[in-house]
């Protein structure tokens, strides 16, 4: 990776030691955002368009058109199911989500930060790491039965490997500079972690947390497949549940229902991304 | 001279004996590197001897990769010498120490805070009202004012460098290492922020040791110009350059100082290459 002061300087090379226009939201404001709006709705039209045709042409008594979808998703939300099952759903992935970055992020700065303690863990986290949470439901069940546990216990394990490992390496890839001017002005081992570590590492730690949100957002369904009790439900238990009942267009409906609160949970943690003291991670200039 | 080196109480800069203690001592400093896979070690430095008076002005000049940077580095509590001594202050450098302040060649202006925020960096345990004096006094200087809401990705790579001069500026400290600072900059920015630096040292009289591989740039800048050798760096020569500042890149004088280095690095490169 090379780093941003190079090609800075690069740049400068060939631009008078003037301060770079201010960056703004969009590159052209005034016209209306057709690549933003427009293209992506014209590529829902034509999705929506051939998923319809798909059902027409092969005549299938069970498979949905868009519109059997989207009333099932009114039906499941008039039966209050749906705001009942996206809320144990949600529910589990946040305090898990939030439990693998109580444990993660410290964890992966310790890693980053002592050679000693990454020589320790490293091993043992990179061999446990590739473990699907799958593979944990028999253990899951055996351990916590059919409470919320079982489901928590695998959000928490697929989700706490990407943020301690992001943890780690952004302590790693900080740039020695910072830390040697932080030496420098002779911070002390708290102020140091406070006014440097962490707000170099947060970009990174960020993008390893949006990772891992999604993970674990994928993880929960499948967990709910599996080890849930039926009265709190979820919405993988809904598209289980639907399936055995026959009723595909619920199915779909779920599935639908799983991508738009993945979508929003996704766009909910780039709003941190924009945050001033963090934007720098992400700007290329 | 030997006879304040060996006095162990650290020197103050207000000496009545007339700022003859120095600042910086190096005595017989050397510094090998173990090889890498089971090559030879790397000598870098060869015992290094040289003296920086108080308040003054030294360019370190040498060929790329001769170690320049490393004789900073080891002055700045960064890395330690294989052997010899580096005395700052009457002391043996032991670590970064915030009563000097080193600015480095690759910007280590904290891209997480806002220009300000950055030059008050060095001022944490000060009060808010000193510390917003002080930044908005160092703003000014470098000719920053307008900018201390800025962050840095903001800013073009010379007002970068600004920051961090202000930064260091700010924390008041007694020595300013600067490796290279200039380095990464374009032509006319370069010789801008000569200019300036001049203007600020003028006015601030701090102790500078400068590292850099432009010869211009150290005769512009410094009151004597110490040539190192190619690796293993050794002092080749120490040129005085007693021009009255801002020096004039045309003036006689300056281009005979500037000729005689470039002559004594074309020797030195000769007499390696004759070894």
């Amino acid at each position: 990776m090379i780093p941003t002061e190079v090609l800075t300087g690069v740049q400068s090379l060939l631009t008078p030691d003037l301060p770079p226009p201010a960056p703004g939201p969009s590159a052209a404001p005034s016209r209306f955002p057709m690549g933003a709006i427009l293209l992506p709705l014209g590529v829902a039209a034509v999705t929506l368009n051939a998923w319809q045709l798909a059902v027409f042409f092969t005549e299938s008594q069970v498979f949905p058109t868009p519109l059997q979808a989207l009333e099932g998703i009114w039906e499941l939300a008039a039966k209050g199911v749906l705001h009942r099952y996206a809320i144990s759903s949600l529910f589990r992935v946040i305090w898990s989500f939030l439990a693998a970055v109580a444990v993660g992020v410290p964890f992966g700065l310790l890693l980053g930060w002592s050679t000693r303690a990454a020589q320790a863990f490293n091993p043992i986290l990179q061999v446990l790491r590739p473990i699907s949470p799958i593979a944990w439901i028999p253990l899951a069940i055996l351990w916590f039965g059919l409470s919320e546990l079982a489901p928590m216990y695998l959000i928490f394990y697929a989700s706490v490997f990407p943020i301690t490992v992001a943890a780690m390496a952004s302590v790693q890839s900080i740039q020695l500079n910072y830390v040697r001017a932080a030496r420098n002005f002779g911070l002390s081992r708290l102020q140091m972690f406070l006014h440097v570590i962490l707000p170099a590492t947060l970009p990174q730690i960020l993008t390893g947390l949006r990772i891992a949100l999604g993970i674990a957002w994928l993880v929960v369904v499948a967990a709910e497949m599996v080890v849930v009790n039926p009265q709190s439900g979820g919405l993988g238990y809904l598209i289980l549940d639907s399936r055995s009942a026959g009723r595909y267009d619920l199915v779909v409906a779920g599935m639908l229902i799983i991508g738009v609160i993945g979508f929003i949970l996704d766009l909910l943690v780039r709003q941190v991304e924009r945050l001033d003291d963090i934007r720098w991670g992400y700007v290329s200039k | 001279m030997s006879v304040s080196l060996n006095s162990s109480r650290p020197m103050s800069a207000a000496n009545p004996a007339g700022g003859t203690s120095p600042a910086v001592v190096l005595r017989d400093l050397t510094m090998t590197f173990p090889g890498t896979r089971g090559g030879e070690p790397i000598r870098v430095l060869d015992r290094i001897n040289l003296s920086v008076a108080d308040g003054e002005f030294v360019c370190l000049v040498g060929p790329s990769g001769c170690g320049k940077s490393t004789i900073l580095n080891i002055l700045g509590g960064f890395q330690r010498a294989t052997a010899g001594e580096a005395i700052v202050e009457g002391e043996p450098v032991r670590g970064p120490d915030p009563r000097r302040i080193f600015v480095f060649q690759e910007c280590a202006v904290f891209p997480w805070l806002t220009v300000e925020r950055n030059i008050g960096f060095g001022l944490l345990h000060r009060s808010r009202a000193e510390r917003a004096q002080i930044i908005d006094h160092y703003v000014e200087m470098v000719g920053l004012t307008g900018f201390k809401k800025a962050y840095p990705r903001e800013l073009s790579g010379g007002m970068r460098q600004r920051v961090e001069l202000a930064r260091a500026l700010a924390a008041n400290p007694e020595i300013i290492y600067m490796d290279e600072p200039f380095g990464a900059l374009d032509y006319f920015t370069r010789f801008k922020m000569r200019t300036d630096l001049v203007t600020i040292w003028q006015r601030e009289r701090k102790t500078i040791v400068f590292v850099t591989h432009d010869i211009d740039e150290a005769v512009q800048l410094a009151d004597r110009v110490v040539v190192l050798s190619a690796r293993p760096a050794r002092v080749e020569a120490i040129y005085p350059v007693p021009l009255p500042r801002p020096r004039s890149l045309s003036d006689p004088a300056y281009l005979e100082t500037r000729d005689k280095i470039l002559a004594t690095i074309g020797l030195g490169l000769q007499k390696n290459g004759v070894k």
